[in-house]
């Protein structure tokens, strides 16, 4: 990690121009064709097939090789101390702001698959979860490095088995037989439970605008409380953050629009979605976004009736489609999962890459920053040895904000140096291990 | 106390232990050398000690006629250690072991009424879970914990005993480790509020995870804040508004000086720095085993730190195959280089006992942080001036003084050295012989 914080700082202090030539160059937005991309001061400056070449440059030689935006993964849960407050069904005041972990190694992982935005979202163990995080894979540097500067804040719904999941009958805890389960548990019940929240989050918004009014006429009234998590769902009312709901079944979808509907919100994007090709237009008309799986069902009762058309299907409906990891593992190879969707439902190349591209892109309303490659967009880009929706195509730069963050080349020399490093320190424990005598030392006294 | 202890220890034991039967009011030692602490070392003077504080000390001080004196000839007088984080006087309280900052160690759900009835999870902040902030640990005390005669065996007179069952554990003391009564001991409370990150787990009630634990934290300021201001509103004008419901665990925040909140490594000693500041709170953090990779983070946020003693180690019931993580290896290599690296990079910090009790373990414990590249000097001062002065008592402990506590430990060579011996510890002037090694004979006997 040592030699990888090194690259990054002299990336970043260095700072001169980059030209990435001879690249097959897909912007996902423009088209694809043989050239260069010149990045200045993070961004990027020019794209086309022949660019002027800033004195000073730094050239990185892409021939035979393909160069494309960084991919965004819209569903993850790398990168955080925990995922789920599920003892509530209502966790709208926690935040997986509170616990990112800039350390974890599923960030280098990603990072390596070509990953370099992701929204890290709170599990789906309640009907209204946690706030989300978006981030960028910026291995080795510090939680504040991580963020995504300027990205709109977002929270996770959940419907279906997950929120009604009641918990077990905490019985040893409660004793005398007496069971302590969380409602709901029904979808009745995570209905209900929605309605109550944004009803409780109306009252509390009337609260603070009559105080408020009261205030400016020149009272001193007592003020209301705080409450961290109706202020969240006054957010969301506000239209100040994204609501990204987990689902499965067509009639909980229907459901959540409508409830969205008449409480006047909107849903940003509805994941997983696997039976989003049934309500494909109901999805279109509310306006919300769908980010799927390519081809992973039938893991739970909910989740049977899918189809690997679902992500064409909801394209061609016209609905904003991206696909999503929601794993660690998957996460590195989002590209291939992207060039399924051309052997179900055939769609285009271009069509392909932007489900991990530039539509999640749009789902996070990032897509001013990232998710093709365009001037003036973030310099968020990766580099393939072949096509990076053959599943024979390896990753072998990735640059963010312009800085070079992750090299193959490098990473495989470093696995020998870690190696060594670490060789050296279990020998040196092993020596220092104090020769412990093996008398049941009797100086311990009770505690 | 000695009555009680009497009763256990064994007659030979007695015999070597004189206790406080037979206590001057005035004690003079003289022809020692005298390590001050705030000033430069004595090699050869003299200590007169009255009424329990110190009356005078230098190399021509002339012994009171009055006085009982000492020869220290051969001997070192060092101001007595203090252990700046623990539980001792506190029966109840667990083991202060190394802390859990990610909130994801397991033990049963922290609970206000460790002994009462079973009761329901909680539901939200509103039922106030894990909450005993307004506990007092000078009100807790119990000066026949058998503990504190190991400590002052340990050369340690004073301790900064703290409740930490809860998440808001309570109010800690600076106390001094001897006395008849609880009364007797407490030097300075309350010296602020004790923070755990302890989650409740899944299904176990609110907060049942790190984010939930800091989101909790965080509506609990927000409600102390409101509390306070609408009583003040209150006060000023009760006819005509409603008064504010009295609630102990925002008293017990709203009287804390300063909060204590753990951290381990980078994103904890990160995540904690930040979120003392917001909670706009003197913060000390504890723990810090890796602190030696964020000594300059901490210093840019002006942090006090506590470091605990009880450098990481491989687990003894391992599996033997199973090789740790290069960063699990780095961490037990250099955890005990942190004070080295605090002290370079200016960080106020004091080192405490945690888990450790025997002498010999605490001493071992120290010189391993000394060879690590801490002074002598500096690995004295985080046990004694620096803890007084991070918990703003070293205008009466810390160092040898005129007019401070009579709180010495008197030795027969250099402190953490293996073969050194403790002769005597005087706290509050009177002086305590230690008992001999196996301190667990007693109890054995009694079994």
């Amino acid at each position: 990690m040592k030699f990888l914080l090194f690259l990054t700082a002299a990336a970043l202090t260095a700072a001169p121009p980059i030209v990435i030539q001879n690249a097959t160059v897909l912007t996902v937005t423009k088209g694809s064709f043989k050239g260069s991309v010149v990045i200045q001061d993070g961004k990027i400056k020019e794209v086309g097939e022949k660019v002027m070449i800033p004195p000073g440059a730094q050239i990185i030689d892409a021939s035979g090789q393909y160069l494309m935006p960084g991919i965004i993964d819209a569903h993850s849960h790398i990168a955080a101390d925990s995922i789920n407050e599920g003892s509530v069904s209502v966790s709208s005041m926690v935040g997986i702001e509170d616990v990112l972990d800039p350390e974890a190694i599923s960030i280098y992982r990603a990072l390596a698959g070509g990953v370099t935005t992701v929204n890290v979202l709170h599990g789906s163990a309640n009907a209204i979860g946690g706030k989300c995080q978006v981030i960028k894979t910026r291995w080795g540097k510090d939680r504040e490095g991580i963020l995504f500067e300027g990205a709109k804040p977002g929270i996770k719904f959940a419907l279906g088995e997950n929120p009604k999941r009641q918990g077990m009958s905490s019985g040893t805890r409660a004793g005398g037989g007496q069971q302590y389960l969380r409602y709901p548990g029904t979808r009745m019940g995570v209905e209900d439970v929605i309605r109550q929240a944004f009803n409780d989050a109306k009252i509390y918004q009337a609260e603070w605008k009559s105080f408020n009014e009261r205030k400016g006429r020149g009272e001193n009234p007592i003020p209301p409380k705080r409450d961290l998590k109706l202020d969240a769902l006054v957010e969301v009312l506000e239209g100040k953050r994204l609501v990204h709901a987990h689902c499965y079944r067509a009639d909980e979808i229907l459901m959540l629009l409508r409830v969205a509907d008449e409480f006047g919100f909107k849903i940003k994007t509805l994941q997983h979605v696997l039976e989003g090709y049934k309500v494909a237009k109901e999805i279109k008309e509310h306006g919300a976004g769908a980010s799927t799986f390519s081809d992973w069902w039938a893991y739970k009762v909910e989740a049977f009736d899918a189809i690997p058309y679902n992500a064409a299907i909801m394209v061609k409906k016209g609905v904003l489609v991206s696909l999503n990891s929601d794993s660690g593992e998957l996460m590195r190879r989002l590209n291939t999962e992207a060039g399924k969707t051309m052997k179900y439902g055939g769609l285009t190349e271009t069509e392909a890459l932007s489900l991990i591209t530039i539509n999640p892109a749009k789902q996070l309303d990032l897509d001013n920053r990232i998710g093709s490659i365009e001037p003036g967009k973030d310099a968020d880009l990766v580099i393939y040895d072949k096509h990076p929706l053959s599943s024979f195509a390896k990753v072998q730069k990735v640059l963010i904000d312009g800085s070079v963050y992750f090299e193959r080349d490098r990473d495989i020399t470093d696995r020998q140096l870690r190696e060594q490093r670490k060789k050296q320190l279990l020998e040196k424990e092993k020596q220092n291990q104090p020769q412990q005598k093996k008398n049941a030392a009797p100086g311990r006294r009770p505690a | 106390m000695l009555k009680h202890l009497s009763g256990l220890v064994c007659l030979a034991a007695l015999a070597l232990s004189p206790g406080n039967a037979e206590t001057p009011e005035v004690i003079a030692i003289r022809n020692a050398k005298i390590v001050t602490v705030s000033g430069p070392v004595i090699p050869k003077g003299a200590i007169v000690v009255r009424n329990g504080l110190i009356e005078a000390v230098g190399e021509s001080v002339t012994p009171p006629a009055d006085a009982w004196i000492i020869d220290g000839a051969g001997l070192t007088v060092y101001p007595g250690l203090i252990d700046s984080l623990s539980t001792l006087g506190l029966p109840d309280a667990a083991p202060m072991g190394a802390p859990s900052a990610t909130g994801r160690r397991g033990g049963g759900p922290p609970t206000a009424t460790p002994s009462g009835p079973p009761t329901p999870p909680a539901r939200g902040p509103e039922d106030r879970p894990s909450n005993t902030s307004y506990l007092l640990a000078a009100d807790q005390l119990s000066a026949t914990d058998r503990r504190i005669e190991a400590a002052r065996n340990a050369g340690f007179t004073s301790a900064v005993a703290f409740p930490n069952r809860n998440i808001f554990s309570g109010q800690g003391a600076v106390i001094n480790l001897a006395g008849e009564r609880p009364g007797n001991m407490v030097v300075q409370s309350p010296t602020g509020q004790f923070l755990t990150m302890r989650s409740a787990g899944f299904n176990a009630g609110y907060p049942g995870s790190l984010m939930g634990v800091i989101a909790y934290i965080r509506q609990i300021y927000l409600d102390a804040a409101q509390y306070k201001a609408a009583k003040e509103i209150y006060n000023a004008q009760p006819s005509g508004n409603r008064r504010p419901d009295y609630d102990k665990h925002l008293e017990g925040v709203l009287a804390s000086p300063r909060i204590l909140l753990p951290a381990g490594n980078p994103k904890e000693i990160e995540r904690m720095l930040r979120f003392g500041a917001e909670l706009k709170q003197d913060t000390i953090l504890y723990g810090l085993h890796e602190g030696y990779r964020a000594a300059a983070l901490i210093k840019q946020h002006n942090g006090k730190v506590l470091v605990d003693l009880r450098w990481p180690e491989k687990s003894r019931d391992a599996d033997p195959d199973q090789i740790d993580s290069l960063r699990a290896l780095e961490a037990r290599d250099k955890a005990a280089s942190t004070p080295a690296e605090l002290k370079k990079a200016g960080v106020p910090f004091a080192l405490y006992a945690g888990a450790l009790s025997q002498p010999s373990d605490i001493s071992k414990a120290v010189k391993k942080a000394i060879d690590a590249g801490l002074s002598f000097d500096d690995a004295l001062r985080a046990l004694t001036l620096s803890p007084a002065e991070i918990f703003g008592v070293s205008n009466r402990l810390g160092s040898i003084d005129k007019g401070k506590i009579a709180n010495l430990v008197v030795t027969n060579g250099d402190l953490f050295q293996e073969r050194t011996k403790i002769k005597y510890v005087l706290v509050d002037g009177i002086k305590y012989e230690p008992s001999p090694e196996q301190p667990a004979a007693p109890s054995e006997a009694t079994r």
